[in-house]
């Protein structure tokens, strides 16, 4: 077949365009923007001088800086890996199960990740209130105190770790699942013939056969607890703030609170970067865990 | 295998069917409380006890939500912005990805590796600048404000491309013998051979949108303009502290996408997987 070239790239062309222009508008020109912003002292809207690296220079310095670095690295270490090995213990739950059961248990399973967050804050800021909450009445009945959960500094990051792994718990699940059905069935055959223990069937079948889908699930989740904002934000309203920041949270504190386009751009920068070499590290680690096969 | 073996295997089987099923009650328990509490009167919310079913069932509180809060404009709002996220992403995705997985053109390589590339940027961090952007382009307090920034889902265009990969070529080999253009081509034969993929991509990019919160809540400072995701969280005096009645809203914003997972379960489970890369 001859092709007509000039024409496929004219259709061509047409084609990608309306993506091109608005993957340009929204995305490329804000990137460039935010570093050029980063190295000025502009307010949040309007221009300002060239300051060179001033406002990464406060950084290491900064006191809200810093607790939005560790509560980030904080909330990650309490919710990539343990929500991880949840969503696999539910999934190994589920797949046991078949029909009508099997879809009506993952249903409930899934149910909160399709809610939006703040429906989940709803109900948790309600089964967790200090006065009415039930979660309180459980408290009550293990003869423990009450505790205010989330205008405590202790109880903040691990009660909202806690709902985050609730809510988002489903999306893992079904990552699992059918890295669990890709499995064939002989091979679970061949190793009841054997006589082989459950554990051994897990740790040295279902395990090893299933690590492309954790290594993809832990990458995933990783990436999305480094971005958290929303729930930290809603659940710290009428709390402390200031004691709850993640990098997200302190652009926005600086951008929108503070008006100071510019140090909150260098923030962004930062993260933007940390994101970037944490994503192509994992990268990198999963194509030589690949290869060493 | 002996009987002896049968039986072990059977009752920690059956043992772990049990577990199963009572966790998966217990982790949506909370939804249920959220929903019951929102049917109780007041004074009944606050009883110090575990009600599983109102003593007085009531439709007061969402009576409330519906006649005297904007809920009604914030869930017009989340519908046209949702909508329009949807219909943008899911048609510039499509015919994005056609072209890449189908035609041959200078600069293909560079759009596939920059698509790829922006697949691990995070949009969060870019949050100040779309502000500027927007308020430059006068459209803070607006439906297109809400939805210009939300439109870069790389990764439809990701799937997209891998579902026309897969389209035999004999189809496209016999449509050029007969002489048809690239568009009928693309709408008679690629389109409609994966009208399953588009429904599901489609379905999951509106719940995206509809349960976005950061961008719609920077976005939008005039109550009447806000999403139902944003509105229920920001305004207070709309609901006072009465628990069932701030719970009766938080029903009402998460219903649709709710509703929307029952209808579609398995294209939501579908777009789901897609879009983390596995084939579902």
């Amino acid at each position: 077949m001859l092709r007509n070239t000039k024409k496929e790239w004219l259709i061509a062309y047409i084609l990608v365009a309306p993506f091109v222009a608005i993957y340009g508008l929204i995305f490329v020109y804000p990137t460039v923007d935010m570093f050029i912003l980063s190295f000025q002292d502009a307010p949040l809207i309007g221009t300002g001088d060239f300051v060179g690296t001033e406002n990464y220079e406060r950084l290491p310095r900064d006191r809200r800086f810093n607790t939005a670095f560790w509560n980030t690295a904080y909330f990650v270490a309490l919710t990539v890996i343990p929500g991880t090995l949840v969503a696999l213990a539910i999934s190994l739950g589920v797949t046991r199960l078949s029909g009508r059961l099997q879809s009506l248990v993952l249903a409930l399973f899934f149910l909160p990740y399709i809610l939006p967050v703040s429906v989940v804050f709803r109900i948790w800021d309600w089964t967790m209130n200090f006065q009415f909450g039930i979660a309180m009445h459980l408290l009550d009945a293990l003869g423990l105190e009450r505790v205010p959960v989330f205008q405590t500094s202790t109880f903040f990051m691990p009660a909202v770790a806690f709902v985050t792994i609730w809510w988002t718990c489903g999306f893992s699940v079904l990552l699992f699942l059918a890295g669990l059905r890709a499995i064939p069935q002989e091979i679970y055959e061949a190793a009841s013939l054997d006589n082989t223990s459950r554990w051994r069937t897990f740790r040295h079948l279902t395990w090893p056969l299933l690590w492309p889908i954790t290594a993809l699930v832990l990458t995933i989740q990783l990436i999305l607890q480094l971005k958290i904002f929303d729930q930290v934000y809603l659940f710290s309203q009428g709390g402390r703030p200031n004691d709850n920041l993640v990098m997200v949270y302190y652009i926005f504190q600086r951008a929108f609170v503070n008006n100071q386009g510019g140090r909150a751009a260098a923030i962004a920068v930062v993260l933007f970067i940390m994101v970037i070499i944490i994503a192509a590290l994992n990268f990198q680690l999963m194509r030589l865990s690949e290869r060493n096969k | 295998m002996t009987p002896k073996t049968v039986r072990r295997v059977n009752w920690i089987g059956g043992i772990t069917t049990v577990l199963t099923v009572v966790i998966a009650v217990l982790w949506a328990f909370p939804l249920y409380w959220g929903i019951v509490s929102s049917l109780k009167p007041e004074n009944e919310v606050v009883r110090p006890f575990i009600e599983l079913w109102p003593d007085t069932l009531t439709f007061r509180h969402y009576w409330f939500a519906l006649t005297e809060t904007q809920i009604g404009a914030w869930y017009l709002n989340s519908i046209v912005t949702s909508l329009g996220v949807t219909v943008v992403t899911v048609t510039t995705s499509l015919f994005a990805g056609y072209a890449l997985s189908q035609l041959r053109f200078p600069g293909r390589t560079i759009l596939w590796w920059l698509i790829l590339a922006s697949f691990m940027v995070p949009t969060q961090v870019l949050i100040i600048n779309h502000f500027v952007l927007m308020a430059d382009m006068g459209l803070l307090n607006s439906w297109a404000g809400i939805i210009l920034p939300q439109l870069i889902h790389p990764v439809i265009i990701i799937v997209y491309k891998q579902f026309f990969d897969q389209v035999p070529k004999d189809f496209r080999e016999a449509a050029a013998m007969d002489n048809a253009s690239e568009w009928n081509v693309l709408f008679r034969i690629y389109i409609p051979m994966n009208w399953g993929v588009t429904t599901a991509l489609s379905i999951v990019t509106f719940i995206w949108a509809w349960n976005a919160f950061l961008w719609p809540f920077l976005a939008v400072t005039k109550t009447e303009m806000m999403t139902i995701t944003v509105g229920i969280t920001q305004v207070f005096d709309a609901f006072g502290v009465y628990y069932a009645r701030q719970l009766s809203a938080a029903v009402l914003a998460g219903f649709p996408v709710a509703l929307a997972y029952l209808l579609f379960q398995r294209k939501v489970t579908q777009a789901i997987t897609l879009s983390a890369g596995i084939k579902g």
